[in-house]
């Protein structure tokens, strides 16, 4: 399966009469992508902001980071069974605008939104600080739930995605990477004598507002199975999660998944990328029996040689990994597992909830219990009322002087367990 | 500028090897001896050495009290900004010394101390979560190396500033997970890890596993019907308001609150304050984590001996282990004197 991906570079966004992209900046008409979002009914009022990097602006409670992306070639659209209709994608060819994204934001759903702050220390911990970002801030219909509400934000912003990727479909894209794997029989022919390396990527779906979807399916509801990594580019799998912001992956992550990057960076080299295998994490025992025995099942079917294993989430996830790990090690398939740490604030407890000695591998994402001071902003995009109670939070977070205090599990992105960012820990 | 005492062993002080180990406590004022000289240029301007405590091996170990206090009443005189001892490289007896000169220096004192060994002198193994310990080579050969990272910590810890990782700053890991910015991002540095598993070459885990507390459970409760049944929750369920402001990740505190005449959590009345699921079900009902209604029934029935009339509560979204034990270490003593036989856990 084979697929470009044009990068169209976005430099500058900035609201306009017409929707548009020239010359390298994207205008938004306002009053078009209003429309987009209020299709939903339960989205009672909807305001956009434009945050750049290095603003003095921080944009809370984030709740979905999503990348425009439009599929010019080949057979389906993005977000596959979400909003294109469903049908196989991973191959032709796909532009994606490069350098910004769609961030939703707005008043809470649960507890755990997370910060994104344009400048200053708290920038350094979150990718997202680094993109030009238009900000959705959703206001909902009096009486709704948090599940319903979760759900027409998550819609909302796929659709604003979807509207601005449309924009790029008759440009010329800046530069095109080409990602290319093989079938089975296939790839030993042409890669002959080289490991065959699979990326075992745990989906959150703990359910209660901790749900991915694949094709548009519940990840909670489904056996461990297998797809092709340029698939993802395409937007096969999006978030609909509200787990601890440092920890989780918004849509972005799925679309740039890094570890499927970095893997084929290798791919043909040292290494041959034979596929992606997807678990999720669910909460009752024997779900997480059956995903992991089904896990190590399909290592030793494909007769890998070694696998990443990435997590989402943490406590109860910590479980699932482990279990993943030591019955693909058991298959003789090696692996290397990334996670990150709870090890309190004073980094003195133990960092996962679950360990086995299998796990002899393990990069970490850091401790997401490190408190940080973020300086008062000028602006602040969503509201600042949820500071107190998000995780990582705490009652005297938001000081007087709008300092706050956290811990970094409250910034988006900052501790993500597919080794999207560069924070480490020992 | 900053002041330094200095400790070695007399081996190092050029008085002799093993037939002089017995060599009794002597300080040098305003002296820089040995691997000293070393120190004094890695030091350059910062700080200087204000004076040098020399010791036997034997003396030390053979006559520890009394080495200990001589060694602390002169530190104390001098009152360093912080303390360095070696590097003892594999030398048992000395790296054990060092070791325990130290964690005295830091815990009477309150300087702070740094010292250095290979890591498997018996020394580290005892020492190096209480002191930070600089990996060294195991011979003097490797005083370079070894001194160019203890004299930067040295002067991070005398300037008190902050520690970087283990990885960055030379020391051992000491069982307290520091953060840091790495040059390449998690991804990368997976594939590069296996693909070193891959070849069987050696490779460096980021996380050592852990070795964990296994709790072996308690004998079964003999007669239900006379047992004084406890409700402790992770689950967060508070009293409206959440009172004492648990938090919703991370919990530093847990609530302790009355439950007597309660037949029934109502949403009027109680709520989560856990920030790790959808908290709908459990606002609407409360007694979906925390089951009062049912053990209400079962008291009425007679099937248990009585509720006890309080319940202990906290967010176990992301709590540190310790916190946790520390709750428990609290409360746990307080069911007991209650006369309780017997506690149901309620998870999230």
């Amino acid at each position: 399966m084979k697929l470009e991906v044009g990068h169209i570079f976005i430099k500058d966004i900035q609201f306009g009469a017409e929707s548009k992209i020239e010359d390298g900046v994207l205008y938004v008409s306002e009053e078009a992508v209003k429309e987009v979002v209020l299709e939903d009914e339960h989205i009672a009022s909807v305001k956009f902001d434009i945050a750049r990097p290095g603003e003095s602006v921080r944009i809370t409670p984030v709740k979905d980071v999503i990348e425009p992306r439009v599929k010019v070639e080949g057979r389906g659209g993005v977000f596959p069974g979400v909003i294109s209709k469903v049908d196989t994608v991973g191959e032709g060819k796909t532009y994606a605008l490069k350098g910004m994204a769609v961030v939703t934001a707005g008043k809470i759903v649960g507890f755990q939104e997370g910060i994104i702050d344009m400048t200053g220390p708290g920038a350094d911990y979150t990718p997202f600080s680094k993109l030009n970002n238009l900000v959705v801030v959703c206001e909902p219909v009096e009486g709704i739930k948090q599940h319903d509400y979760e759900k027409a934000v998550r819609f909302a912003g796929f659709r604003v995605a979807v509207y601005l990727g449309e924009l790029a479909r008759n440009l010329t894209p800046d530069e095109t990477k080409v990602y290319e794997t093989y079938g089975i029989k296939e790839g030993m022919e042409k890669l002959p004598g080289l490991p065959r390396v699979a990326y075992v990527q745990m989906l959150q779906s703990q359910g209660l507002l901790h749900d991915t979807y694949v094709y548009g399916v519940d990840a909670k509801k489904t056996l461990s199975t297998i797809i092709n990594p340029t698939e993802v580019m395409d937007g096969a799998i999006v978030s609909g999660n509200c787990v601890s912001a440092c920890d989780k992956n918004p849509t972005y992550v799925h679309e740039n998944n890094p570890v499927v990057h970095d893997l084929f960076e290798e791919h043909g080299k040292t290494i041959n990328f034979v596929c992606q295998i997807l678990t999720n994490e669910n909460v009752y025992l024997a779900d997480k029996q059956r995903s992991s025995d089904w896990t190590a099942k399909l290592c030793r079917l494909l007769d890998l040689d070694a696998v990443i294993v990435s997590q989402e989430g943490f406590g109860n996830p910590d479980t699932d990994l482990i279990m993943n790990c030591k019955k693909i090690e058991a298959e003789g398939v090696k692996t290397v597992i990334i996670t990150d740490e709870y090890a309190g604030r004073d980094g003195k407890s133990q960092s996962l909830a679950d360990a086995d000695a299998a796990a002899d591998a393990v990069v970490t994402g850091g401790n997401a219990n490190q408190v940080i001071v973020l300086p008062k902003l000028d602006k602040v995009i969503g509201t600042l009322d949820y500071v107190n109670t998000i995780a990582g939070g705490n009652e005297h977070s938001l000081r007087e002087d709008g300092t706050i205090e956290v811990e970094i599990q409250a910034i988006t992105g900052a501790t993500n367990e597919t080794g999207f960012g560069y924070l480490s820990a020992r | 500028m900053l002041k330094v005492v200095h400790y070695i062993n007399q081996f190092f002080a050029n008085i002799g090897g093993e037939e002089k180990a017995d060599y009794p406590v002597e300080v040098r004022e305003g002296e820089v001896v040995g691997p000293g000289m070393a120190f004094k240029q890695a030091f350059g301007e910062e700080a200087e050495i204000v004076a040098t405590i020399i010791c036997g091996d034997s003396y030390f170990n053979e006559n520890l009290d009394k080495a200990k206090a001589e060694i602390l009443e002169v530190v104390k005189k001098y009152s360093p900004d912080v303390f360095v001892a070696g590097p003892a490289f594999n030398a048992g007896r000395y790296g054990v010394a060092c070791g325990t000169i130290c964690d005295a220096v830091q815990e009477e004192l309150g300087i702070p101390a740094v010292t250095g060994m290979y890591t498997e002198n018996p020394g580290a193994d005892m020492f190096k979560n209480k002191v930070y310990t600089v990996s060294t080579k195991n011979s003097a050969a490797g005083m370079r190396g070894a001194v160019s990272k203890m004299a930067p910590l040295a002067l991070k810890l005398a300037k008190k500033e902050a520690i970087g990782a283990s990885c960055q700053e030379g020391y051992m890991p000491n069982g307290v997970r520091v953060n840091f910015f790495e040059e390449e991002r998690g991804s990368k540095r997976a594939v590069k890890m296996l693909l070193k598993k891959l070849a069987d070459k050696p490779f460096e885990t980021e996380y050592p596993m852990p070795t964990f507390d296994r709790v072996a459970p308690n004998p079964a409760v003999k007669d239900l019907s006379k047992a004084t049944i406890a409700l402790v929750t992770s689950g967060g369920i508070v009293p409206k308001g959440n009172p004492d402001h648990i938090e919703s990740s991370n919990a530093s505190k847990y609530g302790e609150y009355s439950i007597a005449g309660v037949d029934d959590l109502t949403e009027e009345t109680f709520e989560t304050a856990h920030g790790g699921y959808d908290p709908v079900y459990a606002n609407e009902d409360a007694d979906r984590v925390l089951p009062v209604d049912v053990l209400r029934e079962m008291e009425k029935e007679g099937k248990i001996g009585k509720l006890y009339d309080k319940f202990y509560t906290t967010v176990g979204n992301g709590t540190a282990v310790a916190s946790a034990k520390a709750f428990a270490e609290e409360f746990a003593p307080k069911m007991k004197a209650d006369g309780v036989d017997a506690v149901i856990l309620t998870s999230t």
